[in-house]
């Protein structure tokens, strides 16, 4: 796996370049339209979050959502994982329309996501924080649970061991009985992205994975969003600022600016779009 | 040197998940079980089983229960006693209305009956939080103040309002001792106590931990808040329930809605702030200390020689227990448990400073 | 129909009662986000001191006006709450800055175990009167439509008067005043507003002291028509319901969260009271309660809470 080039935006080849899977860096093939978002509106109160947005996601590929801040992002995937609910539009997974999105149907159908400020549940450890992110796999009841012996833990040991996995890929055992509120940002944010990682999601959406890390930090991160689409094929979104990150990784990107879609394209368009570079230089609405 | 880890690698999943992961603990906690149920029954004086034994147990099962609720789901309840006082005229109804009702199978059922209204008064808790969710649990203790005290048919149509209970007969065994009783309720609540620690260490626990943490996260990773809050009420009553039922038949024997008001339910919300707030052992501490202290206020004095009135007594009782609330609060929000795991914590380096 | 019309007044004075003790709730948690409970436990105590300090007084200085040593015991009532303030901002709320809710609620109710037990140790634990003047005849009004009259408590309007005033003056301390903006910032995020310079000390210092003001004069009146004894801080607790009424951060809605249960309790004890064997009382508030906050949990006058992610 090529190392990713730091924050500048050098002439170093995009991974975006053959977007069509052909490259060899790529293992699986780009397939059919997995999400489809389409006319989306949303406001609260009177503020108007998110104006008439459609935009697709592609089975396999490293979507890229991008924008300066208040552009109404993190609203947007708030909308795909059913916390808020759009006025207008539908959002399909699969060919399958819905206009209201319900948190636990989401999270059923595969679609696991990061927080931007880390909604991590402070008061258990690494590995219970992960392991909750298997709940939907969980199946026994609470009456085995309150025995214990027998179907109950078996199930906690073989969900352990799948966490565990998660927990190498992630290089954090050092870190597994730690209070999550005691570890540094950086942990954390890992921890973050294993919680998602434990739902075996089709669909992985990740709002600022790399907010708030050095250089090296980012690499790390960057490389385990590219093992995760590489090994196990899941599909990103992903919010970024960093934009040397965004055209290294990404497929494909859409740009978003105060509610509304001014771009949508592989890197080098929407890095060429005059209405992107004005928004990004701050030119009057 | 005497409480090391050294050594004691796990090498299973199941082993490192135990309750009690370190060889000393285990011996500990054995040690002390034997010694609660062998040895306790013929050293203790009739008074300590009377005045603390009997009393720690069945509170802690309660606080046990309330921790469930407020400490592990963060969802507040005030209306404690009132679950209580359903668990215990549950199962006095179910014991003298049915006949041949064994005595264990009515206060179970009394849980039942405890954990059905708990999941009716719980429906509040899926749309408020906090200070609101309080006064909606509020509304449940005086519901059922009101209920036990006006209705009759819950009494049994007793003319005093008060309901006792005669001889307690197990398998043919009858309880009347204090030892008896004690060991009695010391099977409950060691058997509860088990089934708590298993609840809190599933996934039920898992979920319940991540919605008090924050549950907009938790639903958007699948958990349903609905589930996971009416559980925990409704697991929390079951216990609650029984240990009402508890108190009414083995503590007090005969007793009136008064004896599970607003007072008791305050009781237990100390205890388990006190005791440690998401802990079980918490809730054992807290109980010991809040059955404890009143009766180490009202004879301090004599100790000391120094004659105190009750009334002052039970003043500065109030006054004590308020600071001290607020006292833990501020220095060690999570109770005498977490002071508990600081000073394990300083056990395994001892006799070394650090 | 008469009968109606004095149980219906009978209920709207009752209400107004509750509402001065829910102002006192109301003006904590708009100045500082906590929900005090201790807010009943104070109102015992303010009416212990007036009780006790209207009878030493008298005995101290040998002071033969009552109206005067009504006053002074006031005035000495009222500097005692405020260094009861200033107590429980040092040793309590300051330690406790920017903890969530339910641990500053569990402090109040520290406080209000704390308070029980020394107003009686120091006050003493019998029944004491307060008696500063009010009428305590009842009138009786539409004579001419109503035979008999309709009863009316004159302490009850006089209550009643008195609440409102206090209602628009806080109403218009916090909508007109600087300080009034102040304890608004301070009331939605403790750090924040310390970060812009709010000396958050002072500024709880002065929010329980007029809540201790409050907490006085609602002292004063319910002692002056119930006698002042333990089970008054018990009736503060019905002004709970109140608050969650009327929105736990409306000064108005505690007088219209007040007077509805006020109505609501008597009319539902007298009207639908007998078909349940009676004593609905304990419980109706609370019930109306638990249903407003199915329904409109943010009370009729609150602030939505919007939970952002």
């Amino acid at each position: 796996m090529a190392a990713v080039a730091g924050p500048t935006l050098d002439g170093a080849p995009p991974r975006g370049a053959d977007a069509e899977g052909v490259s060899g860096a790529r293992s699986r093939r780009i397939g059919n339209v997995i999400l489809d978002v389409k006319n989306i509106s949303l406001s609260f109160g009177g503020v108007k979050a998110l104006t008439d947005i459609s935009f697709d996601v592609r089975e396999h590929e490293i979507r890229a959502i991008i924008g300066p801040n208040g552009a109404g992002k993190s609203s947007m995937l708030n909308c795909i994982n059913g916390v808020y609910q759009p006025q207008q539009g539908t959002i399909s997974f699969r060919g399958q329309a819905f206009s209201h999105m319900n948190s636990r149907q989401v999270a059923e159908m595969g679609v696991a996501r990061t927080f931007q400020s880390l909604a991590l549940f402070k008061g258990m450890n690494v590995i219970d924080n992960i392991m909750s992110g298997r709940n939907l796999k969980m199946k026994t009841n609470i009456f085995q649970q309150a025995i214990h012996f027998g179907a109950a833990r078996r199930e906690e040991v073989a969900h352990r061991e799948f966490v565990e996995r998660i927990i190498d890929f992630l290089e954090i055992q050092a870190y597994r009985k730690t209070p999550v509120g005691r570890l540094p940002y950086g942990l954390q944010k890992r921890v973050d992205l294993g919680r998602a990682l434990a739902m075996e999601p089709q669909v992985l959406l990740l709002d600022e994975p790399m907010a708030g890390m050095n250089v090296e930090e980012k690499q790390d991160m960057c490389r385990f969003v590219l093992d995760v689409n590489d090994e196990f094929g899941t599909t990103i979104v992903l919010i970024e600022h960093d934009m040397g990150v965004v055209m290294d990784i990404s497929d494909r990107v859409v740009v978003l600016d105060y509610g509304k879609k001014i771009g949508d394209g592989s890197p080098q368009d929407v890095r060429a779009n005059p209405e992107v570079i004005s928004a990004y230089l701050g030119t009057s609405h | 040197m005497l409480y090391r880890e050294n050594g004691q690698f796990k090498t299973s999943y199941a082993a490192d998940q135990q309750i009690f992961p370190i060889g000393q603990d285990k011996v500990v906690i054995l040690a002390l079980l034997a010694f609660a149920f062998v040895a306790v029954p013929f050293l203790a004086s009739e008074y300590l089983f009377r005045a603390i034994l009997i009393p720690f147990l069945i509170l802690s099962l309660a606080a046990l229960g309330l921790n469930i609720l407020v400490g592990y789901c963060g969802q507040i309840s005030l209306g404690t006693g009132g679950f209580m006082a359903v668990g215990a005229y549950a199962a006095y109804n179910f014991l003298v209305r049915v006949d041949g009702m064994p005595l264990i199978a009515a206060i179970l059922l009394g849980g039942v009956c405890a954990t059905a209204v708990g999941v009716l008064f719980g429906i509040p808790s899926l749309r408020i939080k906090g200070l609101y969710l309080a006064v909606a649990t509020l509304a449940a203790q005086f519901f059922t103040d009101w209920a036990f005290l006006r209705i009759k048919w819950f009494t049994n149509n007793s003319s005093s309002g008060s309901v006792s209970v005669g001889d307690l007969t197990v398998f043919g065994w009858t309880v009347n001792t204090p030892a008896e009783k004690y060991l009695f309720c010391l099977g409950f609540v060691a058997v509860f106590a088990l089934l708590a620690k298993n609840l809190v260490r599933s996934h039920i626990g898992r979920e319940w931990m991540a919605i008090r943490d924050m549950d907009v996260a938790a639903a958007v990773i699948g958990i349903r808040p609905v589930y996971a809050k009416l559980t925990a009420f409704a697991v929390s009553s079951f216990f609650v329930g029984v240990a009402g039922a508890l108190w009414g038949f083995v503590y007090l024997g005969s007793w009136e809605p008064a004896a599970f008001n607003i007072d008791r339910s305050f009781q237990l919300l100390f205890m388990v702030i006190i005791g440690g707030l998401g802990s079980i052992m918490g809730s054992f501490f807290g109980a010991a200390f809040i059955v404890i202290l009143p009766i180490v206020l009202d004879n301090m004095p004599y100790w000391f020689g120094i004659p105190i009135d009750t009334a002052l007594a039970s003043h500065l009782t109030f006054m004590i227990f308020g600071s001290l609330i607020v006292f833990f609060l501020i220095a060690e929000p999570h109770g005498l448990a977490r002071l508990w795991s600081v000073a394990k914590e300083k056990l395994r380096l001892w006799p070394f400073p650090h | 129909m008469g009968a109606f019309l004095e149980t219906l007044i009978g209920g709207l004075m009752s209400g107004m009662l509750y509402s001065l003790v829910a102002l006192g709730f109301v003006l904590i948690f708009k100045a500082s986000g906590v929900f005090n409970f201790a807010q009943g436990a104070m109102v015992l105590f303010a009416a212990l001191a007036m009780a006790r300090f209207a009878e030493w007084i008298p005995k101290f200085t040998g002071l033969d006006s009552k109206v005067l040593a009504n006053l002074l015991a006031f005035a000495v009532a009222l500097m005692v709450m405020v260094a009861a303030a200033w107590v429980i901002e040092r040793l309590v709320l300051g330690k406790l800055v920017n903890q969530e809710g339910i641990t500053l609620l569990m402090a109040t109710l520290g406080i209000t175990y704390f308070l029980d037990g020394f107003g009686q140790t120091v006050f003493g634990s019998d029944i004491y009167k307060i008696d500063v003047g009010m009428p305590k005849e009842p009138i009786f009004l539409m004579e001419s439509v109503f035979q008999g009259g309709v009863l009316i408590n004159q302490e009850d309007m006089v209550a009643a008067v008195v609440a409102a005033a206090l209602v628009g003056l806080l109403a218009a301390f916090f909508q007109y005043t600087g300080t009034g903006r102040a304890l608004r910032a301070v009331a939605d995020d403790h750090q924040a507003a310390q970060s812009i310079g709010i000396p958050l000390n002072r500024i709880w210092v002065i929010v329980w002291s007029v809540a201790g003001f409050v907490a006085l004069v609602a002292g004063i009146i319910w002692g002056s028509k119930l006698g002042v004894q333990f089970s008054l801080s018990l009736v503060a607790l019905k002004a709970l319901p109140v608050v969650i009424l009327g929105g736990l951060t409306s000064v108005p809605g505690a007088i219209i969260g007040g007077l509805i249960i006020g109505v609501g309790e008597k009319l539902s004890e007298v009207y639908v009271g007998p078909y349940f064997g009676g004593g609905i009382e304990i419980w109706f508030a609370y019930v109306l309660a638990l249903i407003f906050l199915l329904v409109r949990p943010q009370g009729l006058y609150g602030e939505k809470i919007i939970d952002r992610v």
